[in-house]
């Protein structure tokens, strides 16, 4: 695009657009500021004009923020788009990561985040120069690593499974190390490709990280492959007993595993259809327990339901004597008993192991 | 950097809010005192504290004798004490309609 950058204001708010369009004013590349307060009228700004970047609200009556996002992502690859937004919601910024905006960005409140916000307006600018295809599609992780060491790339994936984040460090196309929780790594590379569905951010390569993984990304990857499928086929029954490998006949249930978390008292899996017997370990009353965390369960995303404030996350119960957590596991519902006397960084600690051991 | 108020949104259109504030209610649910505005109508008080209570009855007959239980949603937070068969219900809502 020949001259100055043109960027396009999505705001409901004229008082803030106003202000934007003066701040977004001072930067060096002089960029030509267009705006506008509703979704519809951006979308037939776009289709007018061409634009370098767009940076939109995300909280917007009639057509909010990551409907306007979602259509513009498809109809307008090349753009950059960056959202703006006072919601500190970790799942809002997910969700607008995986509709491919290019930056997520909190409302400005001092002085210096506002310089910092500017700094980031004009990072995204400068990219817009350089060349790449871009999209918004579904890849399995295997194919984001794979793409990643293959094009020689030093990079940091950040991956997000609900409440779990993992890392991967990619230098030069090797594979540097892995992260999940306190598990590094190849065994955590491993674990993390067992994932079946999450986001996944890159972050700026990490030259630093000392070097924990020595195998070729080949050989990690067919390992992993190999993981997955036999795991697959043991959960579906497929596996001819005689052909199932020593070592996945010795692997151990997620429930075994949970069993082994420091700080869990007892365990409970529930699965999604109740006339399914509840998985347990360390249950002296399975049953009244069973009945008491699907009615709690039912009851309070019910009563999200009627109030519109969204997924019940998590239930934590707490007594003189125990503490217990309720949280979804996939198609499970976790029933977590933990120890007394865990701190609340502890406690959540040995939340995530667990959680970790039942969503792969 | 006072210009920068106008940052803040002013509370964006919502189908319903859930207000900020605590109850007690008794193990019937009868409310007993409140700092919920009196907009906020009983029935909606009574939907919230139905789960509540089923779910501290429901503890104790699993032998988990729960005194609080705290529910976290996506933009409401609910904690909940046991009070000799009724319950102190405090309601703190967040989120973008809060924050934006």
């Amino acid at each position: 695009m020949p001259g100055p950058p043109k960027i396009l204001l999505l705001d409901d708010e004229e008082d803030a657009l106003e202000l934007y369009q003066q701040i977004l004013a001072t930067l060096p590349s002089k960029p030509e500021i267009r705006t506008c307060d509703s979704g519809t009228k951006a979308l037939a700004l776009l289709e007018s004009e061409e634009f370098t970047l767009m940076i939109s609200d995300l909280n917007m009556p009639k057509m909010d923020g990551l409907q306007v996002l979602s259509i513009v992502r498809r109809k307008y690859p090349n753009i950059k788009i960056m959202v703006m937004t006072a919601v500190v919601d970790e799942q809002f910024r997910a969700r607008a990561y995986a509709l491919g905006v290019d930056l997520f960005w909190q409302k400005p409140s001092s002085e210096q985040e506002m310089k910092l916000f500017l700094e980031g307006v004009d990072s995204v600018l400068q990219r817009y120069e350089q060349s790449g295809f871009r999209g918004v599609q579904s890849k399995s992780l295997v194919d984001i690593v794979q793409l990643e060491c293959l094009s020689q790339s030093s990079t940091v994936l950040k991956i997000t499974n609900g409440v779990l984040v993992a890392r991967i460090w990619i230098q030069n196309g090797e594979l540097v190390d892995a992260e999940m929780g306190d598990i590094t790594g190849e065994e955590a590379f491993k674990r993390i490709l067992t994932w079946k569905a999450g986001n996944f951010e890159n972050l700026p390569a990490e030259p630093t990280r000392e070097r924990k993984i020595f195998n070729t990304v080949d050989g990690l990857l067919l390992d992993a492959m190999q993981m997955i499928d036999e795991n697959q086929a043991i959960a579906d029954g497929t596996a001819p007993k005689e052909e199932v490998h020593e070592e996945a006949a010795s692997r151990q249930t997620p429930l075994q595993m949970s069993a082994k978390v420091k700080g869990v008292d007892f365990l409970m899996a529930l699965p999604a259809d109740s006339a399914k017997p509840p998985e347990f370990w360390g249950v002296e009353n399975p049953e009244p327990l069973a009945k008491w965390a699907r009615q709690t369960w039912q009851g309070f995303n019910q009563l999200g339901d009627q109030f519109v404030c969204g997924k019940c996350v998590a239930i934590d119960g707490r007594s003189l004597r125990r503490q217990v957590a309720l949280l979804a596991a996939g198609e499970r519902l976790l029933c977590i008993g933990l120890e007394r006397g865990l701190s609340q960084e502890q406690r959540q600690e040995t939340v995530n192991n667990v959680l970790a051991k039942w969503v792969s | 950097m006072g210009i920068l108020d106008l940052f803040s949104k002013k509370d964006g259109p919502a189908a319903f809010e859930i207000p900020a504030g605590t109850f007690t209610v008794d193990r019937h649910g009868n409310v007993l005192s409140s700092t919920l505005p009196q907009s906020f109508p009983p029935e909606c008080v009574a939907q919230i504290v139905k789960p509540v209570l089923e779910s501290f009855h429901g503890a104790k007959k699993a032998q988990l004798a729960l005194t609080e239980i705290v529910i976290q949603y996506s933009a409401l937070k609910i904690t909940a004490r046991e009070l000799r068969g009724g319950a102190m219900i405090f309601l703190a809502p967040h989120g973008p309609q809060r924050q934006t």
